[in-house]
């Protein structure tokens, strides 16, 4: 009987072209070579073979206490071959079994984009023996503490730290960021990323579903059968819906004596696109979530994200990179690249921010700063002096200038007060009382803040918030910038959380969106919480929807799509109660049969997944561009 | 206690969910059975005094699914 199942499982799609091959066969013998034996013969031979799959299914279903659909087909296709209604029970079959052939095509296309996240998971490593020779293992079969070489292209099996080697690393199907990061020993490697040259020896910290990319796919994998309130409902309802269909016929059996009329009832009933219309729209939107780096939690995260109405932003990490960086320099020396060189030097002996900023900036342009330096001391809350026999240098801010007489003109004055007005933190440097370089550092604006905040508000959005820990003139400076309704600063981590408490107490809606590092309460407490641009586990579990890139373009795309995603689900509930009720109108008309019903009814399902399948494809770029085109007009 | 992941073929039917978990379930020494639908996978614990991933498997072949690979994870 195991076997039987397996073997027809297999074959079950040969099964149903013998089925097409047989009707079309007793069609031509019934109508061009009017031989209605050869006929008859024919459509019983099609309705035993397809009514055995679909009666086993009935069959297994019932032993597990499932009235099932299949159990609606197999009584209605055994009624009508008792009857005599050999064409009937052999079309009914072949549209059914035709039709989950089709349902199995669509539904693989509908869940592609996780597919092609799992395939990108790595199979199998190169592991280093203690003799020091390697051989090429399954990742199931690595241990933690276990050492792996990664040759130049190659995949990076595990999640581990870098023992020998450097290497260029592609990590974006982790962090979302496609250019390729330097990694050298103890340095931090992911499963999933690829080395762009170098060859690498890693020691395994983590393997398969437990490394950040395992847990991704297993993520997504979750989400995509956790359901949407439609469809939790649509799927209690289905439960009592089936076995009611079966006494329906029943009943108008026992009243109407009309035994034909009865059988159709219960193919008329089957509930296929209902059951299958409200979760096929959220896997096909979570799917394409997936493809553009937006984790989606599942259904319910789909649904309430779409009713959000309030995003309440953090400042810095969120809005802003994060990182510090220089955003202009105004020179009044002689030599640019020298002064550049000096002032690098100077910034090179302190760990201040700032200074960290501004060697990485001279250091990108390529100027080499092993300038000689005097002995430099450190003034607090000013900068840095220094005094040697050839010169006197001062690196600082205003106040250090001041401290030591340094005259400013009206030029450089114009030039420092630009810098503040664009809420730059601005260090100036003097060379023997004469100031020589203004420089403005500042955290850096995410490129793609302002598009991505128009398009959020386009798309429907009524209020942005944001907090910050910041000052209120640099939050105020940000604020201005973007379109943002409400600006609260000077906040602690527990402020932010009141503040989403109070909007939600208000009746908003609230998604918040953070780093996950210090927003994590922020994070759970409002409706939504959205994690940006971190793999770190903490923000994976607290967040309601992860964007794997720290991008204004997904978020706003994750906003459009869960509303696709939520309006898709109704256009298919709508589609597929439309359908039994039209089916039931029919009946009572009269224009609809057996056949007929079962046709109408594959179709729906057909369409429901059509429908969704419009998710799939729903490209992120497309939106933006037309995004571009409103803001610029 | 050992963590069970088996990968099945494609699955069409939101009831062959049910019959599945509920086959899995009604083991003796398995618990927390998940199957996850989409990505046509069987997740459960199971107590290796009592039971094994090959009898796991064994059972869903018997419900008639295609179990294609089975994995391991032994818990510390």
């Amino acid at each position: 009987m195991n076997k039987l199942n397996i073997w027809i499982q297999k074959h079950q799609n040969k099964m149903t072209a013998s089925i097409a091959i047989l009707i079309a066969v007793s069609l031509i013998a019934k109508f061009l070579l009017k031989l209605p034996t050869l006929s008859t013969v024919a459509m019983i031979v099609a309705s035993i073979i397809g009514a055995i799959p679909v009666a086993l299914h009935a069959i297994s279903a019932l032993q597990n206490k499932v009235i099932s659909i299949e159990l609606l087909v197999t009584i209605a296709v055994v009624g009508a071959f008792i009857i005599g209604e050999y064409e009937e029970s052999a079309v009914v079959t072949f549209l059914f079994l035709f039709g989950n052939f089709l349902e199995q095509k669509t539904l693989e296309k509908t869940r592609s984009s996780v597919k092609s996240l799992t395939k990108m998971a790595p199979t199998t490593a190169e592991l280093v023996n203690e003799d020091g020779t390697t051989e090429e293992v399954d990742v199931d079969d690595l241990d933690e503490g276990d050492h792996v070489v990664v040759k130049p292209g190659g995949q990076i099996p595990v999640d581990g730290k870098i023992i020998d080697g450097t290497g260029y690393m592609n990590e974006a199907s982790i962090t979302g960021e496609s250019t390729p990061v330097e990694k050298s020993i103890g340095d931090n490697v992911f499963a999933g990323s690829i080395t762009d040259n170098g060859t690498i020896t890693i020691e395994t910290t983590s393997v398969g579903e437990d490394t950040t990319f395992g847990k991704i796919i297993e993520l997504v994998e979750e989400a995509q059968d956790s359901q949407s309130p439609a469809a939790r409902f649509i799927d209690k309802f289905a439960t009592y819906y089936t076995p009611a269909v079966l006494i329906i016929g029943i009943l108008v059996w026992a009243i109407t004596q009309n035994f034909p009329l009865a059988i159709t009832v219960l193919v008329l009933g089957c509930p296929g696109a209902l059951v299958i219309g409200a979760p096929v729209s959220n896997v096909a939107g979570i799917g394409n979530g997936a493809k553009n780096g937006i984790l989606m939690k599942g259904g319910n995260a789909v649904n309430t994200f779409s009713h959000v109405d309030t995003l309440v932003l953090d400042k810095t990490g969120t809005l802003t990179t994060g990182k510090m960086s220089v955003t202009d320099v105004t020179n009044f020396g002689k030599n640019k690249n020298e002064m550049m060189a000096l002032l690098s030097a100077v910034e090179n002996t302190s760990d201040h921010p700032l200074g960290q900023a501004i060697v990485k900036y001279t250091h990108d342009l390529g100027v080499t700063d092993d300038v000689k330096l005097p002995e430099l001391d450190t003034v607090k809350g000013q900068g840095l002096v220094g005094q040697s026999d050839e010169f006197k240098i001062l690196v600082g801010n205003e106040r250090l200038m001041k401290a030591n007489n340094v005259q400013i003109t009206k030029e450089q004055r114009k030039a420092i007060n630009a810098r503040m007005n664009d809420g730059d933190s601005v260090v100036l440097m003097a060379l023997d009382q004469e100031l020589r370089l203004v420089v403005g550092v500042n955290d850096q604006l995410r490129p793609d803040a302002r598009e991505g905040l128009q398009a959020l508000k386009d798309a429907g959005l009524k209020r942005i918030v944001m907090l910050t820990g910041d000052n209120k003139v640099a939050a105020q400076r940000v604020a201005e910038r973007l379109p943002i309704d409400e600006v609260h600063a000077e906040l602690l981590p527990e402020d932010k959380v009141e503040f989403v408490k109070k909007f939600k107490e208000q009746g908003s809606t609230v998604a918040f969106v953070g780093d996950g590092i210090n927003d994590s309460p922020s994070l759970a407490t409002a409706n939504i919480g959205i994690g940006m641009g971190t793999g770190t586990d903490v923000a994976i579990e607290t967040s309601d929807i992860i964007l794997v890139k720290s991008s204004f373009d997904a978020l706003a795309h994750a906003y459009k799509l869960s509303k696709k995603t939520v309006a898709n689900t109704k256009e298919n509930i709508i589609i597929a109660v439309g359908t039994v009720a039209l089916l039931l109108l029919g009946l009572i008309v009269g224009v609809i049969h057996m056949g007929s019903g079962m046709f109408v009814h594959e179709l729906s399902i057909l369409v429901v997944i059509f429908n969704a399948m419009r998710l799939i494809q729903n490209k992120s770029s497309k939106l933006d561009s037309n995004q571009v085109l409103k803001t610029a007009n | 206690m050992a963590k069970a992941i088996l990968q099945l073929g494609e699955l069409t039917c939101p009831s062959c969910l049910t019959k599945i978990q509920k086959g899995v379930e009604n083991q003796d020494g398995v618990s927390n059975v998940k199957v996850l639908f989409n990505a046509g996978k069987v997740r459960a614990d199971f107590d290796e005094d009592k039971t094994s991933a090959d009898q796991i498997s064994n059972v869903i072949t018997d419900l008639g699914y295609e179990v294609k690979k089975v994995k391991v994870k032994e818990s510390k």
